[in-house]
C-alpha cells in the first residue's frame, strides 16, 4: 500500500492508514490492546453486510412481486402501488431503523424485516409498471389462442415485465445495503461499524470501512446488472435497440 | 461477533430513566414508561429543538438537488449531442447512485473533511442519476415527427432544443427532480454521519436513539417535507404542461 | 389556365425549382440514393414523385430544403442555388409538410402556424391576421386556434400542418406523403380541399407519394421514379396513362390504366342524363308523362325543392295520387357536384349501393343524373382508350 504513500498529492496520502487498516490489524485505544482491522475482520463484516441484504432482498422480493404481478395483471391499484413506489422514498432509512430498534428490539430477525420494508416499494411499483407496459396486442393474442389467464401472467406478461422487475431489484438493492450499513445501530455488525465507531477504529477505520462500503455496494450493482442483462429475454433486447 | 463500537446503543439500559423536564427538572410521565411509543408532553417542550435541524435538512436537500440538476442537465445536453458518451455516463452516474451515502460522506473524509459541504458533495452525486435518467427519457419520447417538423421549418438545432424538445421533456425532467428530492430528503437525515447536521441529528444521539417520540418526530418531519416537495413539483408539473390536461379526442 | 389569371390569385407567388444533376450518396451505401436527378418543375405547379419505396423520391424531396444535403450537382428554387444560404434561414422560406403531421403537442394551433413567422421576426399583429387567414383558408374553425393538437380530429391537424407550412407565405412547398396517414374517406376530402386550395394560392409543390392514384389526382406532373431517384417518366398524368414510356412504368401504373383516368375527369366533363324533376305540388300524371319520355333515362323522377335542390326519389307510391307529395319516399341516397372527380363519383355510387345519384351544381342546384351506367359505357368506349383522348387537360375548380 506504500504505492499510494508514494503518490505526492495529500489527498491519495490520506488513504494510505485506511489500506493499511483493511490489510491488517491496528493496535486500538479502547479496546484493552485487543487489535481491530485487518482483512479477517473486513470480510467478516462483510459477508454479514451481504448475508443481511440478501436475506431482505429475497423476502422483499417475494413479497413484492406476486403483489406486483397480481395488480399489474388485474390492471386495478395504480394509485396504491405508485403510491407505496413514492411513499417508500420517503422513509428516512435511519429513522426507520432507528425507530425499530427503540420499538421492537435489536437482531438480525429484526433487521431483516426493517430492511425487506425498505426494499419492497421499488420492487413492487416496477413491476407493477412492467406488467402495465408489457405489449397488450401480446396479451389479447395469448387470450386468443387459448392460455388461462394464469398462463399468460406466466408466460407472457412475467417474462415482458422481467426488465422492470429487475430495475426494481437494483434499486431496492441500493437502499438494503445502504441501509444495511447503518444496521450496527440494531445489533448486526456490518461493515459500518467501522463507520459508526471511530472512538474504536480511528479516522482509519472509518475510511476503510467507508472504502468497504462502497466496493460492497458496487458489487451488487454490477452483479445484478449483469443478471438483468441476462434475463432479459433476447427478443425484448432486440426491440429496445 | 458483537461491535467493539461503543455505539449508541449502549444507552439501552438508560432508556427507563427517563428525560427530565427543562424548566421544572421534573421527570416527565410518560418516560417512566419504557418503549412507550409517542410522548406528547415531550413533543410539545421539544418541538422548538426540531427548527434548526429542520432547515439544515431542507437546506441540504434544495442545494443538493440544485446542483445535481445543474450538473445532471449538462451532461444529459452533452450525451445528446455526443451519442458515444451516453453509456459511460449513465454507468458513472449509476456508480455514484448505488455508493451508500454514509459510505460517501466518509470517503470524503480526506478530501474534504466533514461537514456541509461533504453531504452536499455525496448527496448531489447521488441525485445524478435519477435526474440524468429522467433528462434523457424526456428526450428520448419527444415525437421524432415533431423534432423532423421543426428541422423542416428552419428551426436551428439549437432552437429545436429549446423550443420543441425540452418542453417536451418537461414531465420527465420535473419527474426525475421530484424523485431526486424525495429521496434526498430522506438521505440527507444522515447527513449527520458527515456533521453536516439536519434532522438526523435528533435522531442519532445517545439521549434520542432509544427514545421513540425524538425519533418518530425527527422522521416525521422528513416525511412531510418529502411529501411538501411532491405536492409543490406535481402543481408546478401540472401548471408548466397545460397541453397534458388537455382532453385527446 | 391562363398564366396571367394565376399570378393574380397567388399571395408570395411561386418559384420554379430546378434539379440539376442533384445527387446523394450516404457514406455507408455503395450505390447512390439519388444519382445524377434532373427535373424542372415550374413555378405554380403540383410536381409529384412517385414511385416504389427505397427509389429515392423522399431524399430527392428533402435535399430541396437540405434536410438531406446534397453530395453532388446543385438545386435551384428560383433560379438560386440552395446551397447559397444556410439549412434554417432555407427552410424557412419553403413550407414543409410531413406524413406524421409533426404538430408541436405542447403549443396551441395558433402557436403552431405561428412558428416560422415567429423566426422570421414578424410583429404580434401580423401573426394574428395571418393566422385567421389562413384557419380561414383551410377551412377550420378559428374558435379551435387555443385548443393543443391531441384535441383535434387527424383532418383537422392535417390542415393545421398545411396551414403551418403556409404561413410565411412560401414560394415552394414539399409534402411528403401528406395524406399518407389519413383513412381513405378522409383523404379523398382533404385532397379535393387541397386541390381547391391550391387553384387559389398557385404554389409550387413537390409532392411525394407511393400512391400512384394519389400521383394522378394531385399532380399537374408527375415523376415516375425506379431507382437511385432515376425518372423513368415525367410528364401529365395523362400523358403518363396514355403512352407510358416504358415497361417500368406501365407495370407502375398498372393494369386499369382505362379506371384510372376517371382520376384525370369530373363529373361536368361527361354528359349527364336528363333529371325528371317534380316539386310538390304538381300534378303527378305531368311527372308519370315526363318518365315515359323516350329521352328519360331514370325509372324514378327526383323531388326538388323550390331552388331546386334534390330532396329525395319520388316511387310509384308517391306518384300515385294526384300532385306529388312534399316528401318522398326513397331516401336521397349520394349527391354528386359537377366539381368531383370522376373516380370519386364512382366510389360514392358503388359506396350508397345505388346505380344513379343526382349532380348539382355549385349552388346545390340539381343539373343531371350520373350513373354507374354512363361510367361503364364511358370505359367501354373508344375514347376512354385512344390517344386522343390526352387532349383532355387536368380539370381545375
Amino acid at each position: 500500500m506504500n504505492v499510494l504513500a508514494a503518490l505526492p498529492h495529500p489527498v491519495f496520502a490520506g488513504f494510505t492508514g485506511a489500506f493499511e487498516f483493511i490489510f491488517s490489524k491496528q493496535e486500538s485505544s479502547v479496546t484493552g490492546g485487543k487489535k481491530v482491522g485487518g482483512i479477517e475482520q473486513v470480510l467478516e463484516l462483510a459477508w454479514t453486510q451481504t448475508y443481511v441484504s440478501l436475506l431482505a432482498l429475497a423476502l422483499a422480493f417475494v413479497i413484492a412481486v406476486p403483489v406486483g404481478l397480481y395488480f399489474g395483471h388485474r390492471g386495478t391499484g395504480e394509485l396504491l402501488a405508485v403510491g407505496i413506489g413514492n411513499a417508500g422514498r420517503a422513509v428516512p432509512e435511519l429513522a426507520l431503523i432507528a425507530f425499530i430498534a427503540a420499538i421492537i428490539g435489536v437482531g438480525i430477525p429484526v433487521l431483516t424485516i426493517a430492511l425487506a420494508v425498505l426494499g419492497i416499494p421499488p420492487i413492487l411499483t416496477n413491476t407493477f409498471v412492467g406488467v402495465r407496459q408489457a405489449d397488450r396486442s401480446a396479451v389479447t393474442a395469448a387470450r386468443g389462442v387459448g392460455m388461462t389467464e394464469f398462463e399468460i401472467l406466466r408466460k407472457v406478461e412475467l417474462p415482458m415485465a422481467v426488465p422492470g422487475i429487475m430495475t426494481g431489484v437494483r434499486g431496492s438493492t441500493v437502499n438494503i445495503v445502504a441501509t444495511a450499513t447503518i444496521a450496527p445501530l440494531v445489533g448486526v455488525v456490518t461493515l459500518g461499524d467501522f463507520i459508526l465507531g471511530e472512538n474504536v477504529y480511528g479516522t482509519n477505520g472509518v475510511l476503510a470501512g467507508a472504502i468497504c462500503t462502497a466496493i460492497l455496494a458496487l458489487l451488487f450493482e454490477f452483479a445484478l446488472a449483469g443478471l438483468q442483462r441476462r434475463l432479459t429475454s433476447k427478443g425484448l433486447r432486440l426491440q429496445a435497440q | 461477533m458483537t461491535s467493539l463500537a461503543a455505539t449508541p446503543l449502549a444507552a439501552v439500559g438508560e432508556v427507563g430513566k427517563g428525560f427530565i423536564h427543562e424548566r421544572t427538572g421534573e421527570t416527565l410521565p410518560c418516560q417512566a414508561r419504557p418503549n412507550h411509543l409517542f410522548c406528547w408532553d415531550w413533543a410539545t417542550e421539544n418541538i422548538h429543538r426540531y427548527g434548526t435541524p429542520t432547515l439544515q435538512q431542507f437546506e441540504l436537500t434544495v442545494i443538493s438537488v440544485l446542483i445535481g440538476f445543474a450538473i445532471a442537465f449538462v451532461l444529459a445536453l452533452l450525451a445528446r449531442r455526443f451519442r458515444l458518451l451516453q453509456w459511460p455516463l449513465l454507468a458513472g452516474t449509476g456508480i455514484l447512485f448505488a455508493i451508500p451515502s454514509v459510505a460517501f460522506f466518509l470517503l470524503l473524509l480526506p478530501i474534504t473533511g466533514r461537514g456541509r459541504e461533504t453531504a452536499i458533495i455525496a448527496l448531489s452525486a447521488y441525485t445524478l442519476q435519477i435526474i440524468y435518467r429522467n433528462v434523457m427519457q424526456g428526450l428520448a419520447n419527444v415525437p421524432e415527427s415533431a423534432k423532423q417538423a421543426a428541422r423542416g421549418m428552419g428551426l436551428t438545432d439549437r432552437q429545436i432544443l429549446w423550443k420543441v424538445e425540452l418542453p417536451l421533456a418537461i414531465p420527465e425532467i420535473i419527474g426525475g427532480l421530484r424523485i431526486a428530492t424525495v429521496s434526498t430528503v430522506a438521505i440527507a437525515t444522515l447527513a449527520v454521519f458527515a456533521h453536516a447536521g439536519g434532522l438526523g441529528t435528533q435522531i442519532y444521539s445517545e439521549a434520542n436513539l432509544t427514545f421513540p417520540t425524538a425519533i418518530i418526530l425527527a422522521g416525521g418531519i422528513a416525511m412531510l417535507m418529502a411529501l411538501a416537495f411532491d405536492v409543490v413539483f406535481l402543481t408546478v408539473q401540472r401548471f408548466a404542461t397545460p397541453w397534458r390536461r388537455v382532453e385527446a379526442v | 389556365m391562363p398564366a396571367a389569371e394565376a399570378t393574380e390569385q397567388s399571395q408570395g407567388g411561386a418559384s420554379s425549382v430546378s434539379y440539376q444533376g442533384a445527387t446523394k450518396r450516404y457514406d455507408d451505401a455503395s450505390a447512390p440514393a439519388v444519382d445524377h436527378l434532373d427535373l424542372e418543375v415550374e413555378a405554380g405547379e403540383i410536381c409529384v414523385l412517385v414511385g416504389p419505396s427505397g427509389c429515392g423520391k423522399t431524399t430527392s424531396m428533402r435535399m430541396v430544403n437540405r434536410t438531406v444535403e446534397l453530395t453532388e450537382g446543385d438545386i435551384l428554387v428560383g433560379g438560386e442555388s440552395v446551397k447559397r444560404k444556410d439549412g434554417p434561414r432555407l427552410r424557412r422560406e419553403i413550407g414543409y409538410v410531413i406524413q406524421q403531421i409533426g404538430l408541436f403537442p405542447h403549443r396551441t394551433i395558433a402557436q403552431n402556424i405561428a412558428t416560422v413567422p415567429q423566426l422570421l421576426g414578424w410583429d404580434k399583429d401580423r401573426i394574428r391576421a395571418r393566422t385567421a387567414e389562413l384557419l380561414e383558408l383551410v377551412g377550420i374553425d378559428p374558435e379551435l386556434s387555443d385548443r393543443y393538437p391531441a384535441q383535434l380530429s387527424g383532418g383537422q391537424q392535417q390542415r393545421i400542418g398545411v396551414a403551418r407550412a403556409l404561413a410565411a407565405d412560401p414560394p415552394v412547398m414539399l409534402m411528403d406523403e401528406p395524406f399518407g396517414a389519413i383513412d381513405p374517406i378522409n383523404r379523398e376530402r382533404l385532397q379535393n380541399e387541397f386541390l381547391r386550395l391550391q387553384a387559389d394560392i398557385r404554389k409550387t409543390i413537390l409532392f411525394v407519394t407511393h400512391d400512384i392514384d394519389e400521383a394522378i389526382k394531385m399532380g399537374d406532373r408527375i415523376a415516375i421514379m425506379h431507382e437511385h431517384g432515376k425518372v423513368e417518366q415525367y410528364a401529365t398524368p395523362a400523358e403518363i396513362l396514355m403512352a407510358p414510356a416504358n415497361e417500368f412504368v406501365e407495370d407502375f401504373v398498372g393494369a386499369d390504366r382505362a379506371l384510372k383516368r376517371l382520376s384525370l375527369m369530373r363529373v361536368r366533363d361527361i354528359n349527364l342524363w336528363k333529371a325528371p324533376l317534380a316539386r310538390a305540388g304538381r300534378p303527378t300524371s305531368e311527372v308519370r308523362a315526363e318518365l315515359d319520355r323516350p329521352d328519360v333515362e331514370v325509372p324514378y323522377a327526383l323531388l326538388v325543392d323550390d331552388r331546386e335542390r334534390p330532396r329525395g326519389w319520388l316511387t310509384a307510391r308517391d306518384l300515385a295520387g294526384d300532385t306529388v307529395p312534399a316528401t318522398a319516399d326513397a331516401p336521397l341516397g349520394p349527391v354528386l357536384e359537377t366539381g368531383d372527380v370522376m373516380r370519386d363519383a364512382l366510389a360514392d355510387l358503388l359506396q350508397g349501393e345505388s346505380m344513379y345519384a343526382p349532380v348539382t351544381d355549385h349552388n346545390g342546384a340539381v343539373v343531371g343524373i350520373l350513373s354507374v351506367e354512363i361510367i361503364s359505357e364511358f370505359l367501354g368506349s373508344p375514347e376512354a382508350k385512344t390517344d386522343e383522348h390526352a387532349a383532355v387537360e387536368r380539370p381545375r375548380d
